[in-house]
């Protein structure tokens, strides 16, 4: 089998000595995104594990300047940091807004949506946990359905299914949004350089396994976001302009009872449950599939998403 | 009448530092201050009436008389959380909001404060709904009170754009938010004439903002991370003493602009005709200007009356009305707000105030004009009179409810 060897950059940027859980998802990704986009970088993070994990005053593991928001502001927050410096004359300094998923597919998708439609000049990275963790695992609009949550006990467990974020944000026409996964750091590095590379609006949306939420073994994280990967439920692809679409890693398609039966909160599904989420499944991706398909007759010059980005 | 208008000719339109008279609105009073101030970032959303302040604001902006970021944004609460961040990099900022849009940053002015961040805001007070009105009311404002913004209420046009300078100079000193309210539509919609000063007298009151932490990739820093209780109770605590060091510095700066500009509106009071008053009203935005008429009547017909105007509700100015009120017998409060289940705000706090002073005069609480109606002379009229009969102090007297 031949190989690329891809270089993760050596530096650390992110130190040691953080809050999270054993095998907390969100923390690699972190220290990923790092690497990718340097030390000029500075850091939103609102209400979520990660205003946590960056350590208590007077500490902070990130090597980069941090600063901590009200729940619903990372967008709108990190648009005003972009502003204050590019009014200073600082143009080249990029500004991260790191989200869990109530803080953006929940509480702050109006801000979100806000920044994409003017396309803010930022990166927003969504680590999505798929609950809200840092209040003690209640159900947001990402969790998946069928999941067990403290809100969705099993006996009622969640009965609709988890909000398409990419695809509300591609109604925004943003220059990029992509997935990634912390069990493909090579793909991810490569995704948040070339986020970097751009202007305007770029959205990543992380999965990020949580062991004590989704009642999973610590050492499993890295194996059940590749499986979420491999199984086709959380695929790894591009938006470019909200409407060209294209994977990035070609999943083996294994069933989703692989995924599944690592975590806990899914225990209680039957057969015939687990039989809906593998249809569910199919269904998404066959449609992102017709989507990549389709992308290749688009003309990009008809690219709406580099108009009016902030200068 | 004719003694108000004389003064204040003199006292606005100093030729000297006076780059122009401009008949314009209080919202466009605002607007210009912002200019002066060489803002670079303003972040607002549009609500009646205070539209028209950021509509000139983007005026300027696109015809390049103001070099400042707008962040059009999508609600009242993304406008401050968006200043918060600019504001955090070391631009300073402007926004302006009325109502409903006060309402909903209440979470992010707490945020702003506590970040220790001096954006500036321009309040338009207005009714709160339901039933929905546009009218002047100050509850909107009042209800921010423990929020830790510096509150300034503005008389005048004049006053608004005079104040919005010192709210940067004096927010910037001690770190603290400042907002200044005008009440809707009798100053925000009514055209006075307004010195607008020469701007390199404005540079010198007003010097560039140079915080001392700033988001800086070369000096990382994390800013609002989790602090436990071995170390939260100090920043709070140091948010009061800066408060209360705004309270030191306040007739400082008023001094400091009256030297450049010319021109002076009190510290966090103003007293009217007090000298050897019996009996004094306290109010606070435009119901000042007509009580000063009348104090005027009532002082030709021989009766010692006095007024005193409130100019800032945080800090709240404690010392200077003990001082105020320690001749007088009789004080009437005007409040255009309400604490529901109490009463009239000002009046609340003033009586707190009191409690520890040495004298103890009647005070009575009235509460007028809610929603914009007119509190007109023949009103204070009415009130002061009623002052003057009483004989023991009532917190809430309703003034002019149709049965
Ligand atoms: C306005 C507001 N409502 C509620 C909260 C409480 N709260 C803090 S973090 C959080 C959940 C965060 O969930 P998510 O964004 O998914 O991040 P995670 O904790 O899972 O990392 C909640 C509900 C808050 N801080 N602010
Ligand atoms: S609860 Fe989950 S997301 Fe939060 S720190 Fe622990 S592992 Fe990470
Ligand atoms: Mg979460």
């Amino acid at each position: 089998m031949s190989q690329i060897l891809f270089e993760i950059p050596k530096v650390e940027i992110m130190g040691s000595g953080h809050l999270a859980c054993p095998g907390c998802g969100a923390t690699m990704a972190m220290r990923y995104a790092l690497k990718a986009l340097g030390r000029k970088t500075v850091v939103v993070i609102p209400a979520c594990c990660w205003s946590i994990i960056d350590g208590a005053a007077p500490y902070s593991v990130l090597g980069v300047p941090v600063f901590h928001t009200a729940f619903e502001t990372a967008a709108s927050t990190a648009t005003g940091i972009k502003a204050g410096f590019v009014a200073q004359g600082k143009t080249d300094i990029n500004v991260l807004a790191w989200a869990g998923d109530g803080g953006t597919f929940d509480i702050g998708f109006q801000s979100l949506s806000g920044a994409a439609e003017r396309n803010e000049d930022i990166i927003y990275v969504c680590y999505d946990n798929e609950a809200y963790m840092n209040t003690g695992i209640q159900r947001s609009s990402a969790t998946p359905q069928g999941a067990w949550t403290t809100t969705t006990p099993v006996q009622n467990p969640k009965s609709r299914p988890k909000k398409n974020i990419v695809d509300a944000l591609a109604a925004h026409h943003i220059p990029y949004i992509a997935t990634a996964s912390v069990s493909y750091p090579d793909d991810f590095i490569r995704k948040l350089r070339k986020a970097k590379s751009m202007k305007g609006m770029r959205f990543l949306h992380i999965l990020s396994p949580c062991p004590p939420g989704w009642k999973s073994q610590a050492e499993d994280s890295v194996k059940i976001a590749r499986l979420a990967v491999e199984c086709c439920v959380f695929p790894l692809y591009e938006v470019h302009d909200g409407r060209r679409y294209n994977l990035t890693h070609k999943p083996k398609g294994l069933p989703v009872k692989e995924y599944l039966k690592l975590q806990g909160r899914f225990r209680h599904l039957s057969d015939a449950d687990i039989e809906k989420i593998q249809t569910e499944v199919d269904h998404n991706w066959r449609t992102l599939q017709r989507r990549v398909e389709f992308s290749t007759e688009i003309d990009t010059r008809s690219d709406v998403s580099d108009q009016g980005a902030t200068k | 009448m004719k003694r108000v208008l004389e003064a204040q000719l003199d006292k606005y339109f100093n030729p000297q530092t006076t780059a122009e008279i401009k008949v314009i609105e209080g919202t466009h009073a605002a607007s210009h201050a912002a200019k002066l101030a060489r803002v670079k970032t303003i972040s607002a959303y549009p609500i009646t009436p205070q539209t028209s302040i950021v509509e000139l604001l983007s005026e300027m902006c696109a015809s390049g008389d103001l070099e400042a970021q707008f962040i059009k944004v999508e609600s009242e609460h993304s406008a401050m959380a968006c200043l918060i961040g600019a504001e955090a990099t070391g631009a300073r900022s402007f926004t302006a909001t009325s109502s409903q849009g006060l309402l909903l940053m209440h979470e992010v002015l707490h945020w702003a404060a506590a970040a220790r961040l001096p954006i500036v805001m321009v309040n338009v007070n207005r009714a709160l709904a339901p039933p929905w009105n546009i009218w002047t009311d100050q509850t909107d404002s009042l209800a921010q009170r423990d929020t830790g913004w510096i509150q300034f209420y503005a008389e005048s046009n004049q006053e608004v754009l005079d104040t919005i300078l010192m709210a940067y100079r004096l927010g910037e000193q001690v770190m603290l938010p400042v907002m200044i309210n005008m009440d809707a539509f009798f100053l925000s919609h009514t055209a006075e004439p307004v010195a607008i000063p020469k701007q390199n007298l404005v540079d010198e009151f007003l010097p560039a903002y140079r915080p001392e932490f700033t988001l800086d990739v070369n000096d990382p820093r994390a800013f609002g991370g989790l602090t436990k209780p071995d170390r939260y109770m100090e920043f709070r605590y140091n948010i009061q003493k800066a408060m209360e060091t705004a309270a030191r510095l306040i007739p400082t700066v008023a001094e400091e602009y009256d030297y450049l500009i010319g021109r002076h509106h009190g510290t966090q009071v103003e007293e009217y005709r007090t000298e050897d008053a019996e009996y004094l009203l306290v109010t606070s935005g435009t119901i000042t200007g007509t009580t000063r008429i009348v104090v005027d009547q009532f002082r030709d017909q021989g009766v010692p009356l006095g007024l005193l105007k409130i100019r800032t509700f945080r800090p709240f100015p404690d010392q200077a009305i003990r001082n105020a009120v320690a001749h007088v017998k009789k004080i009437g409060v005007i409040d255009r707000n309400i604490s529901f289940g109490s009463g009239g705000i000002f009046f609340n706090e003033i009586k707190a105030a009191i409690y520890n002073a040495k004298v103890h005069p009647l005070l009575n609480g009235y509460v007028a004009g809610l929603g914009g109606r007119d509190v007109t002379p023949s009103v204070i009229t009415d009130i002061a009179e009623h002052l003057i009969k009483s004989k023991q102090g009532k917190d809430l007297i309703w003034i002019g409810v149709k049965k």
